[in-house]
């Protein structure tokens, strides 16, 4: 049925990728070495579908592999590759794919390996990661043994919902609530256990604040928050909580830096294929991939190629410095180490923020645009607006940014949450719906803080009807 | 660096999963039936045996910004300004005038995709057809043919071999010699057919429908919404189902379905004419012994007040002919009384007589269930 890849074909793609890996290497490039599989287009949409191969399953992935076969099937779009984040990486290729095609993507994927293997972001990230989704996967199908199948969606519906509201920075955050204590000199790791005693009798006596807060302060982490310390569940749901936590957090750094990482992956595939052996024609089909791949589009930003355009814009600036420059201390033809410094350490909101400048937005042509009636019209084409619009849209990779504020609202273990304001309205209906979702893993009334129309407003659930309310000014 | 392949033909994660998603999707379908029935995009779907349907139920709601109100980011071709329309929402189609464009923003919806066929079961699973006189009724006789003798001569492609070897070995054993040889014309057996009858389900519908001034495009979406789900269920039932329309406003006369749907007309309405039409119509083509009949009149109820009396006595003669007796009473708002014809027929005790007053497109599937229960049991809850 499909034209899977022969075996000379297949060994003409392995010499490709060498030479490619080559190439890659002699360019100043440093992936990490990568396992290609050729698999079908089935195996393929799966695993974009899912994010990893072997997680866990639910009828939303279903949907979205449904709708990304379909649109494949139909020639509508298609998916080059898959890369995972581990050393050695994997990445999957499409074995209808010519040769051409594949080498293409090969030399992308270096790119994306070395922005693995540098970018800050990633330095904390499970590389382990597919046998963990997979551990995971097996835990949640035993659960579907002992509590029903349904049982089991029902509650993952819950928390997919909210998957988003997990916190990234709890890396660099202090861990203790109570500085006080951890700030006591101690000469020994086990000093502490001396004083255990006396210090539960000093508890015993403190007087407790009248309105101690939960949590003391706002937290972003709402499925952790919610693991730890909802009220009614079980522990195979504060499990669940925390798996899907844990895979959400694997994939925020590739949330983070989908415009540098496609943007440098482009920068790989082009400098690499540009030295390859072609001969007219497989050049003129790269060409044309190439452009394919960074075409861009009127109603959204294209991260190939906004990443691209910046990257290279960096490179130009930093190779030929103007003399105001070279007077504060640049050198000349320092352009890839830049770029491979800001690879290291930055992330979109950086990225776009530092590097998006006047000249570029001209450039390219970027403009705001919003709905007005059933159309959708240029509002904003000043510079800097459009790059603060730009940023702002990124920021928390586009989800709105919450804050459990306390869990027990009202005295009565309810649950408040904030939302952190910055512009954006929410939408309130979606809103609604998804509190209902918070309530059945909270299990008490349920609370979100937000600003519509520029007032502050508290939409409720308390279990069997939503309320809106306006709140007064602060 | 290596490239490898796997053998990957047994894995089917994503399909189950998708399989859960459609489970879900007809779940979903059957909670909104209501919504689903008068949906325009199948009643003006003539003929198309995929149709998309929206579902909200199924919308994966999370926290997110309002679209509608939302900037976005794109790119012009070096030319764009403030003002420009980078993009346009697709148009809904014809007709439907209501929903303020902007009000709700950002509604979006799952859209499935579902035959026409499957949702046309999952409408009719638990209706019947009125438990009437419908078993005592004649059934059309239709001629078929069927073999049931056999005989000596006959046309060799209607030779039966078995009962020919069979002839042979007979006559083989009794002159002393068995086995199968030595065949003879005299062996010879055919089959013979004969024409016996078949008896064939009909049905007809006798749609007729109120095109005077005061019937508008609502009154008349509804009209079409019912029927098209009527004529539907009826062919689940019978193997031919016929339908007639009758319009009519001082005056009835028989139209094609284009202009049953689409023509309107002025002036007052006098609905005993169509009445009248319609037995005459019965008196003629569809004779009640062969014929289930289905007369489904609607109207606003507006007809002239003197000939309401006239109307229940045609309804009373119709009900003599028929299975079933339809009334619609069609009213935008709930803000009228019912009309004086739907008082009027009020006073009709007959079991056949059925009336319903539908005044909002979710209203449809309710009657539809209404009409079509079995007499005597509870009408059987939406799902």
């Amino acid at each position: 049925m499909s034209m899977s890849i022969n075996d000379d074909e297949l060994a003409k793609l392995e010499r490709g990728i060498e030479q490619a890996w080559d190439l890659a290497i002699a360019k100043g490039f440093d992936p990490f070495p990568v396992n290609f599989e050729v698999v079908p287009a089935t195996i393929m949409y799966e695993f974009g579908a899912y994010g990893l191969p072997g997680r866990f399953s639910h009828w939303t992935r279903g949907k979205a592999f449904y709708r990304m076969k379909t649109s494949y099937d139909f020639g509508l779009s298609k998916i080059y590759e898959l890369v995972i984040n581990t050393n050695p990486s994997y990445a999957f290729l499409l074995e209808n794919n010519s040769v051409l095609e594949n080498t293409f993507v090969a030399a992308h994927v270096f790119g994306h390996t070395h922005f693995f293997k540098h970018n800050a972001y990633f330095a904390h990230t499970a590389r382990n990661m597919v046998d963990r989704v997979s551990a995971s996967a097996d835990r949640i199908h035993k659960y579907e043994f002992d509590h029903g199948r349904l049982e089991v969606e029902r509650f993952l519906d819950a928390v997919l919902a909210i998957e988003e509201h997990v916190d990234y920075f709890t890396r660099i955050k202090p861990d203790s609530s109570d500085p006080q204590e951890s700030s006591k000199p101690l000469t020994t790791p086990y000093d502490d256990l001396w004083d255990m005693e006396q210090r539960r009798k000093e508890r015993a006596t403190e007087e407790r604040p009248a309105t101690r807060k939960i949590p003391a302060e706002p937290t972003k982490d709402i499925l952790l928050f919610m693991a730890e310390h909802a009220p009614h569940l079980e522990d195979w749901q504060r499990d669940i909580l925390l798996i899907v936590r844990e895979e959400m957090l694997y994939f925020v750094p590739q949330m983070q830096t989908k415009i540098m990482n496609e943007g440098f992956a482009s920068i790989a595939h082009s400098r690499i294929m540009r030295d390859m052996d072609l001969d007219e024609g497989d050049f003129m089909r790269f060409a044309t991939l190439h452009t394919g791949v960074l075409a861009p589009s009127r109603t959204h930003l294209n991260p190939y190629h906004l990443g691209f355009t910046i990257l290279e814009d960096i490179e130009r600036r930093w190779n030929a410095p103007t003399a105001e420059q070279i007077a504060h201390g640049m050198r000349p033809n320092q352009g890839w180490e830049k770029i491979l410094e800001v690879v290291e350490t930055e992330n979109d909101v950086s990225f776009l923020r530092n590097h998006l400048t006047e000249e570029l937005i001209k450039d390219l042509d970027l403009y705001l645009y919003r709905k007005e009636g059933d159309e959708y019209v240029i509002v904003e084409k000043d510079w800097r607006k459009v790059r603060d619009g730009i940023v702002a849209q990124m920021t928390n990779f586009g989800y709105p940014y919450l804050v459990i504020d306390d869990a027990d609202y009202h005295r009565n273990s309810e649950l408040y949450i904030k939302h952190l304001f910055e512009g954006q309205e929410m939408d309130l209906s979606y809103a609604e719906k998804t509190l209902h979702y918070v309530y059945q893993i909270w299990g008490r009334a349920t609370h979100l803080e937000t600003v519509f129309d520029g007032k502050r407003v508290l939409l409720s659930f308390d279990g069997t009807r939503n309320t809106r309310q306006a709140l007064e000014e602060s | 660096m290596n490239v490898s392949r796997h053998d990957w033909s047994l894995h089917r994660k994503g399909s189950i999963d998708q399989q859960r998603h459609k489970e879900k999707v007809r779940d979903a379908i059957k909670k909104n039936l209501a919504d689903i029935v008068s949906e325009e995009s199948i009643i003006m779907s003539d003929g198309q045996r995929q149709i998309r349907i929206p579902i909200r139920s199924l919308d994966q709601y999370r926290f997110r910004f309002d679209p509608g109100r939302q900037q976005q980011a794109g790119q012009g071709n070096g030319k764009s300004k403030v003002g420009d329309v980078v993009a346009r929402d697709p148009q809904p189609g014809k007709g439907n005038g209501e929903g303020e464009a902007g009000e709700e923003p950002g509604e979006e919806y799952y859209e499935a995709e579902v035959g026409l066929d499957e949702l046309a079961q999952l409408i009719f699973e638990d209706l019947s057809l009125p438990n009437l006189e419908e078993k005592h009724q004649a059934e059309l006789e239709t001629e078929t043919v069927r073999f049931t003798d056999v005989r000596k001569k006959g046309p060799m492609s209607n030779l039966d071999k078995k009962r020919t070897i069979m002839e042979n070995m007979k006559r083989n054993a009794a002159s002393g010699t068995p086995g199968f040889h030595d065949l003879q014309t005299d062996d010879l057996r055919f089959k013979v057919w004969e024409p016996t009858v078949r008896y064939e389900s009909n049905a007809v519908v006798i749609a007729m429908m109120d095109v005077s001034g005061s019937m508008g495009d609502f009154e008349k979406y509804i009209a079409r919404s019912f029927y098209f789900w009527m004529v539907r269920f009826l062919r689940t039932k019978y193997n031919n189902v016929k339908i007639v329309f009758i319009s009519h406003h001082t005056e009835a006369k028989e139209v094609t379905e284009e202009e049953f749907f689409h023509r309107g007309e002025s002036g007052g309405t006098q609905v005993s004419s169509a009445y009248e039409l319609a037995l005459e119509i019965i008196k003629q083509r569809f004779p009640p012994q062969d014929w289930n009949i289905y007369p489904f009149h609607f109207s606003d109820g507006d007809n002239l007040p003197w000939d309401n009396d006239r109307c229940v006595q045609l309804v009373n003669e119709l009900m003599q002919q028929c299975n079933i007796f339809g009334y619609g009473e069609i009213r935008e708002g709930h803000y009228r009384s019912p009309s004086t014809l739907m008082s009027a027929y009020a006073k009709i005790q007959d079991q056949k007589f059925i009336s319903v007053t539908i005044s909002d497109k979710r209203e449809v599937y309710p009657a539809l269930r209404k009409f079509f229960t079995a007499r005597g049991d509870a009408v059987p809850k939406a799902p």
